[in-house]
């Protein structure tokens, strides 16, 4: 176990590695100037020039690289172009929004799904079945803004039930902080909600074919204990799996449904930061959110152990 | 003894059609939805081949005058807040999102064949590639496109490059454990035996059985393509403004979206529909070429 622990902290960390490499060389790798686009088109030469030594792009690329990651090693994510200030300090400011929205979205989201999925499993074949399956298509074909603003016309705009836009903090008040939140959350869950509804249902199909739930039956369980019981925790891993790989669809979509909410979190900083090309922030963007991602996928790998005891590492 | 492989096809049969189109056909016609998804599509496409013969004007032409009109027989879907026909912008906005899909698939599917055979194929390059497709894969793909946008000139050339970027892994991988199952199969052991050349083996006896697998597969991506897009463009890192994209149109109608809905709900609507068009076609081949799976998704 601790080996398995140990190897697949070291594959993390390699993979980290590619990430931040991947991240910083598009500076390089690019084609034309980046500190002309990154200044615009108003820009003199000299701003340009001073971009250019900003970025590091004079010195050569691997004692850059070395340089970089020795200040990321000590949390220095660089400074923003256009604010001046530190990059982990801007993301620190914003990222109590966003954190609130993956977090609610996470576990309404979870909370929604897997019963959806687990009793399309169930019902196989019905109206239910169908029902929950169609749904599911859609929610992977109608884009996050596109329902977000179905979702704001029809209960902010028509019905006057929820805000527009806009944040409140939870010490202001948890009710108020939630009624910003409903909307936002509903918009990027719904894609995910499809996605692990599905991945619950096709688990649970094959499990429930399986000898032992039919014992499990025969015997004279509850339906309801054998579902629960029996074929949900033998279900569970290629669940959690889908769950960890959905992150990545939760963190693209707070990008676009803080846009959409008027949020002010790190999809705004980001957003902000393309309109100014401000690089350092969209870098140090990705660095965190890349990080947050792998961690995940890491906690879900060692998760399969809780689920299925015979796995040993 | 397994009954199905007593129940094959007679043999004068299948010589007509070849059997994965048979299957495709009988795919088809159980799955009425997959030809809705096509009967859309068919419509999109038309939709953006004919834009200018379709009643619509120059979707660029600005008129202060008319500007934030709602919906009527003069103007379809209304006019924006410049005075633009939104109908006109919205129907040559098909024209970016079916360009931007089907040539991020093609792109990203020809690379990743690439990458995939070689990479199932040469162990030695096999570790270091797929630990940089692992990292490029750990970076959401929105992220990574919105990385490369920032750093280039807004073009749908960029858009397409950066979204191709997003997507190969994933296509890469996919390639790469299908050629490490097939090239375990015994007529592909034979076909070593008998001094087969590589590039060969990789051509005649792989890459057929890699096809339709990654047919299916780039329809996702086109779908998955056409979404990003839209979702670079509201952000302001896609399409350039000049061009009509859908997610143009719904960026610059995000601030009237109290008083003028029209502006997100006509693009937001295509947009969805040609995704969902391209996903039901998708389902629809993916059970076509697996009918074990077709019952369980």
């Amino acid at each position: 176990m601790i080996a398995y622990i140990v190897r697949r902290l070291l594959s993390t960390i390699i993979v980290m590695a590619v990430v931040a490499f991947v991240v910083f060389s598009l500076l390089y790798l690019t084609p034309g100037d980046p500190a002309a686009v990154i200044a615009g088109d108003i820009a003199t030469d000299e701003d340009i020039r001073l971009i250019h030594a900003r970025l590091g792009l004079d010195e050569p690329f691997l004692v850059q690289f070395g340089r970089w990651l020795w200040a990321l090693f000590h949390g220095d994510l660089g400074t923003s172009i256009f604010t001046n200030l530190p990059v982990t300090q801007l993301i620190g400011q914003r990222i109590e929004p966003t954190v609130a929205l993956t977090l609610c979205t996470l576990v309404v989201a979870i909370l929604v799904a897997v019963p959806l999925g687990v009793v399309a499993a169930a019902k196989a074949g019905t109206w239910l079945d169908r029902a929950v399956m169609s749904f599911s298509v859609l929610g992977f074909s109608v884009p996050v803004f596109v329902f977000a603003y179905i979702l704001i016309l029809t209960f902010s705009v028509q019905l006057d039930w929820l805000p527009v836009q806009g944040y409140r903090n939870f010490r202001d008040g948890v009710w108020e902080w939630l009624r910003h939140l409903i909307l936002p959350s509903v918009a990027l869950g719904t894609v995910y909600v499809a996605l692990i509804a599905r991945m619950t249902r096709a688990s649970m199909l094959d499990v429930l074919a399986q000898d032992y739930i039919r014992t499990a039956s025969a015997k004279g369980l509850a339906p309801g204990q054998v579902l629960i019981g029996h074929a949900l925790k033998n279900a569970a891993i290629p669940v959690v799996t889908i769950i960890g790989m959905g992150v990545a669809l939760l963190i693209s979509g707070a990008i676009v449904t803080e846009t959409v909410f008027a949020l002010p979190g790190i999809g705004r900083l980001t957003v902000d930061a393309i309109l100014r090309r401000d690089y350092p922030i969209i870098q140090g963007v990705i660095l965190i959110f890349s990080a947050v991602y792998v961690l995940v996928n890491l906690l879900v790998d060692l998760s399969y152990v809780f689920f299925d005891p015979r796995i040993r590492y | 003894m397994d009954t199905t492989t007593l129940a094959v096809p007679p043999v004068a049969q299948a010589k007509s059609v070849s059997p994965t189109w048979r299957r495709f056909r009988d795919a088809f016609r159980r799955h009425p939805t997959a030809l809705i998804g096509g009967a859309i599509l068919i419509g999109m496409v038309g939709m953006a081949i004919f834009a200018p013969w379709l009643g619509t004007i120059d979707p660029q032409a600005v008129s202060p005058i008319k500007r934030l009109r709602a919906p009527s027989a003069a103007f379809w879907f209304g006019t924006d807040m410049l005075g633009r026909d939104v109908y006109s912008r919205v129907v040559y906005g098909a024209r970016v999102s079916l360009v931007v899909g089907l040539a991020v698939a093609m792109l990203s599917i020809l690379v990743g064949l690439a990458i995939g055979l070689v990479t199932g194929y040469v162990r030695r390059l096999d570790a270091v590639v797929m630990r940089i497709m692992d990292g490029l894969m750990s970076i959401p793909s929105v992220l990574l496109a919105i990385a490369l946008m920032a750093l280039t000139k807004a073009s749908i050339g960029n858009v397409i490059a950066a979204i191709t970027l997003a997507e190969v892994p994933r296509v890469v991988r996919l390639v790469r454990s299908l050629v490490l199952t097939l090239r375990e199969q015994p007529y592909v052991e034979a076909a070593i035996a008998a001094g087969t050349t590589l590039p060969r083996i990789l051509v005649r006896h792989i890459l057929p059985n890699i096809v339709a697998p990654l047919l299916v597969q780039g329809t996702y991506v086109c779908g998955s393509a056409m979404i990003t897009e839209a979702i670079l463009s509201f952000i302001g890192a896609g399409t350039p403004p000049n061009i009509p994209s859908w997610g143009n149109i719904m960026a610059e109608g995000r601030s009237m979206v109290q008083i003028a809905s029209y502006l997100i709900l006509f693009p937001g609507i295509c947009l969805s529909l040609t995704v969902l068009a391209v996903n039901l076609l998708g389902d629809g081949m993916r059970d076509a070429l697996d009918p074990r799976l077709a019952r369980r998704m």
